[in-house]
């Protein structure tokens, strides 16, 4: 709460310049600052519900797991990777990415939450990127912000209506939904302006809307089917701009029962995400660029008795894009024999998801390890790099 | 300093009325709680049962069109089953109507709050071409009658309710030796524990509670055989329910008839100091800060324990406190409470509903309310709402806040007030400088009031 507080009152002090002349504001004159601090792309997903690992990417060569998930498996046959691991068909969309190295997973991750499996700590600890619950509200990717020089609050925006909490902090970062609007005259907008300056917080919210209610012409374009792929969109614009990061999350993985109605649902939607992600990117940026698709756990071993799965550990994270070294899977496989779980129930964790995720940024932002083990993930050892980029 | 009329009406109801006065004293907010029901009596909204009932008919129908298709017979019932939803769908948006109304229009708004804060708590959506719209049902049936009462008796009306058992999946999942499980090898269906760890999370104890995976694992067995019927109403079905006693929390329950031992497990639950300090932090939290005063929350949580978690005695000990008066303004209106505190300062009429259709209904409020962040009746999961400000204060949900107090207001009203006396209607006596200002300098009536809804000291109580 200070942390957000503190973010919107840093963001002031640019608020405060472009009361004065909004026609000077970076967004709308973009040239007039400095380059962006680095060149290549990084979009964070968040998907909130506890993805099935198990299910999206499939150890189909592992002994167990056929026994496991009788039901679930004959539902929907899967699309052979690299022998040992399947792909939910719901997500076929992407196989020329697999084929074309563009895409690739780090099986048996997870954040270090444990135990209790409550979705919501999970997704606190996942954007918080912390080793446990800590009071503190910044996420980690705003902190990455905080490490890296020539940021401004459009090198890095949260998308979308949800809330994003992985871009919090007190480094400048933009927010917006693509479907948000604002038409009202000129004075109100001064009259709304001046009474707000009571209240900094929702002054700077009011002067950041303002700035990006007139976005450039691409936001004007015809809707797209679909929320997510709105989101994209904008997204890509913003990223084929001045942006260096856009985070969003989607919803709908918490299938505890008939999943393979809902979780085909979610995957045809992200697939749709990521697809029209690279096209509005066009081939230039996406060749830059690195997609992660993070969930707060993993779902059970076995399917349970109402045709879905219960909270877990072990996951699965996506990497997609033209900058991401594909067409493989990253990670140490457990195996899934009873002795061989976590608590005899959950797919057992070999790696820290955000060790993946600090390679990334390593590789993307040149951001050094020190800083990732200490300020950007406080508490973890990122142990040797899997090369998951170009 | 305590008791303030003005504020309890801020920051206790929806806000300030230009035509009904503020509530006198403590005694009349908790009056109001306790008392007949009249925000019920004036804007009724049907019980869950008359959903139910439509729902019967509407599977019939669907039923036999999927039984007959591409036949005349099939697509006279499938226009039938088609013509129950929409009639639903629309029945829906007068519910959403006569929820504002009582807000707007009633004298009993700390209970309006309080349903509203308890809907929450125990967040539940019903699933499928009907049962959707049932939240507004399972409201007026599981939470509006409990607020007074105890936490245990809401506990267990929310915890039975069918659209509970059909959101966390509790009607499907069947004990590992039941009956059921037993007879039925071939399509072998077993236990889910979504409500199981729900109600120890969300409802009761709190995640930092003092239970565990096993605890979560025998409460979903000792919930088993709580399901719905083809009726759509609770049954609770033997043949799904895990035989034997289980242990939750170190307390064995049964292997005596299930109901009871799940009513007295819930009882306990009710009943245990976590519960206690949870329920005490979360109503502080959302009636007073994010950051409630320790005095106020201990104060509370003492008056819940030593009343057996009475509710009336826990808002009693709440109310009493100076300090839920002194602490400033600070918690921001979340978004529907936000329209609905608008249009009591407004005033608006019940007949400025009773021409909407589904479509205006979308256009006025249900896009709207998407786009300030908080769809109507539809949050992300099971936690419900978010109580921190700052979710609330994003780029993209003051420019829908801005947008609908703007454009709204005028498509309701006949004639919009002065700006100059709405002021005080919306904000009080006291009315900051700088919004005194922009009423009077705006170009029109409806900017003027646009530019009042969205000041601080208005988006924020």
């Amino acid at each position: 709460m200070t942390q957000r507080l503190q973010t919107r009152r840093s963001f002031l002090a640019r608020a405060g310049f472009i009361g004065c002349s909004l026609a000077a504001s970076p967004l709308l004159t973009p040239v007039s600052f400095a380059a962006a601090p680095w060149d290549t792309r990084l979009v964070v997903i968040i998907l909130r519900g506890g993805m099935d690992g198990l299910d999206v990417v499939r150890p189909v060569g592992d002994p167990a797991f056929a026994g496991l998930r009788p039901k679930l498996n004959d539902a929907a046959p899967a699309l052979p990777l690299d022998g040992y691991f399947a792909l939910h068909p719901a997500l076929g969309a992407l196989m020329p990415l697999w084929q074309n190295g563009e895409l690739g997973f780090a099986h048996a991750v997870s954040t270090p939450y444990r135990d209790k499996r409550s979705h919501f700590d999970g997704q606190d600890i996942l954007e918080a990127g912390t080793t446990e619950m800590t009071n503190a509200r910044d996420g980690w990717l705003n902190r990455l912000l905080q490490h890296v020089p020539g940021v401004t609050a459009e090198t890095a925006y949260a998308i979308g209506i949800g809330d994003v909490r992985v871009l919090d902090g007190a480094a400048p970062s933009a927010s917006w939904a693509p479907n948000a609007k604002l038409k009202i005259s000129p004075q109100a907008v001064r009259l709304a302006e001046l009474i707000m300056e009571d209240d900094p917080a929702l002054h700077a919210a009011l002067s950041e809307a303002l700035m990006l209610v007139d976005g450039p012409a691409g936001a004007k374009a015809p809707r797209l089917k679909g929320a997510h792929r709105n989101i994209a969109r904008f997204a890509a614009e913003r990223l084929r701009g001045d942006a260096r990061i856009a985070a969003f999350s989607q919803n709908g993985w918490d299938t505890h029962r008939a999943q393979q109605n809902n979780i085909s649902r979610s995957l045809v939607e992200l697939g749709e995400t990521v697809l029209t992600l690279k096209e509005e990117l066009g081939p230039e940026v996406w060749g830059k660029t690195s997609v992660v698709a993070v969930t707060e756990f993993g779902r059970t071993a076995r399917e349970n008795g109402t045709g879905g799965t219960d909270h877990g550990t072990g996951g699965v994270m996506i990497m997609a894009g033209g900058a991401v070294r594909g067409q493989q899977m990253f990670g140490k496989w457990p195996g899934l024999d009873e002795a061989s779980l976590y608590d005899r129930r959950d797919l057992m964790p070999t790696r820290d998801v955000r060790a993946y995720l600090a390679w990334i940024m390593h590789g993307m932002a040149d951001v050094s390890q020190a800083t990732l083990e200490r300020d950007i993930f406080p508490g973890l050892e990122m142990g040797d790099n899997p090369n998951a980029l170009l | 300093m305590s008791f303030k009329p003005e504020l309890a009406e801020i920051r206790f109801g929806y806000g300030l009325s230009p035509r009904l006065p503020p509530v006198r004293s403590i005694d009349t907010m908790l009056q109001a709680v306790s008392s007949p029901d009249q925000g019920a009596s004036d804007f009724p909204i049907a019980g869950y049962d008359a959903l139910a009932a439509t729902t019967m008919v509407y599977n019939r129908f669907a039923k036999h069109a999927r039984q007959n298709p591409e036949t005349s017979e099939g697509e006279k019932s499938r226009e039938k089953a088609n013509a129950l939803r929409d009639e639903t769908a629309f029945v829906n948006t007068k519910w959403f109507a006569a929820t504002h109304l009582r807000r707007i229009h009633g004298q009993q708004n700390f209970r309006e709050r309080l349903v509203a804060f308890w809907a929450d708590h125990f967040t539940a959506q019903g699933k499928g071409s009907l049962l959707r719209f049932g939240t507004s049902g399972y409201i007026e049936d599981a939470v509006r009658p409990h607020v007074g009462g105890t936490f245990a008796e809401l506990l267990s009306a929310c915890l039975t309710h069918p659209i509970m058992l059909q959101y966390l999946d509790q009607e499907v999942s069947v004990g590992p030796n039941s009956i059921f499980a037993k007879r039925e090898n071939a399509k072998a269906r077993g236990l889910n524990e979504n409500l199981a760890r729900e109600a120890l999370e969300l409802h009761t104890l709190g995640v930092g509670g003092g239970y565990g995976q096993t605890d979560v694992r025998e409460l979903a067995e000792l919930f088993t055989g709580m399901s719905r019927g083809s009726d759509q109403r609770f049954r609770f079905k033997e043949k799904l329910a895990e035989p034997g006693a289980e242990t939750v929390l170190g307390k064995k329950y049964g292997p005596k008839a299930k109901m009871d031992s799940i009513f007295e497990v819930l009882q306990d639950l009710a009943l245990h100091p976590d519960t206690a300090a949870h329920i005490a932090r979360k109503l502080a939290v959302h009636f007073i800060a994010d950051t409630p005063p320790d005095g106020v929350v201990a104060h509370m949580q003492a008056a819940y324990t030593k009343s057996g978690g009475d509710l009336m005695a826990t808002y009693s000990a709440m109310l009493e406190h100076p300090l839920a008066w002194q602490v400033p303004a600070v918690n921001m209106r979340p978004p529907e409470e936000f329209i609905s505190s608008a249009m009591r300062a407004l005033d608006v009429p019940a007949s400025a509903f009773a021409s909407l259709d589904l479509k205006k209904t979308r256009q006025l409020f249900f896009t709207p309310l998407n786009l300030m962040g908080q769809p109507w009746q539809s949050p992300a999961g099971p936690d419900g709402w978010e109580e921190a400000d700052a979710v609330w204060i994003s780029p993209q949900g003051i420019a829908a806040r801005l947008q609908w107090a703007f454009s709204t207001p005028k498509r309701l009203l006949d004639i919009m007030p002065d700006p100059r006396e709405f002021a005080h209607h919306a904000l009080g006596a006291t009315v900051p400088k700088r919004v005194a200002f922009a009423a009077s300098a705006a170009e029109t009536r409806a900017e003027g009031v646009g530019l009042i809804l969205t000041s601080p000291a208005f988006l924020r109580r």
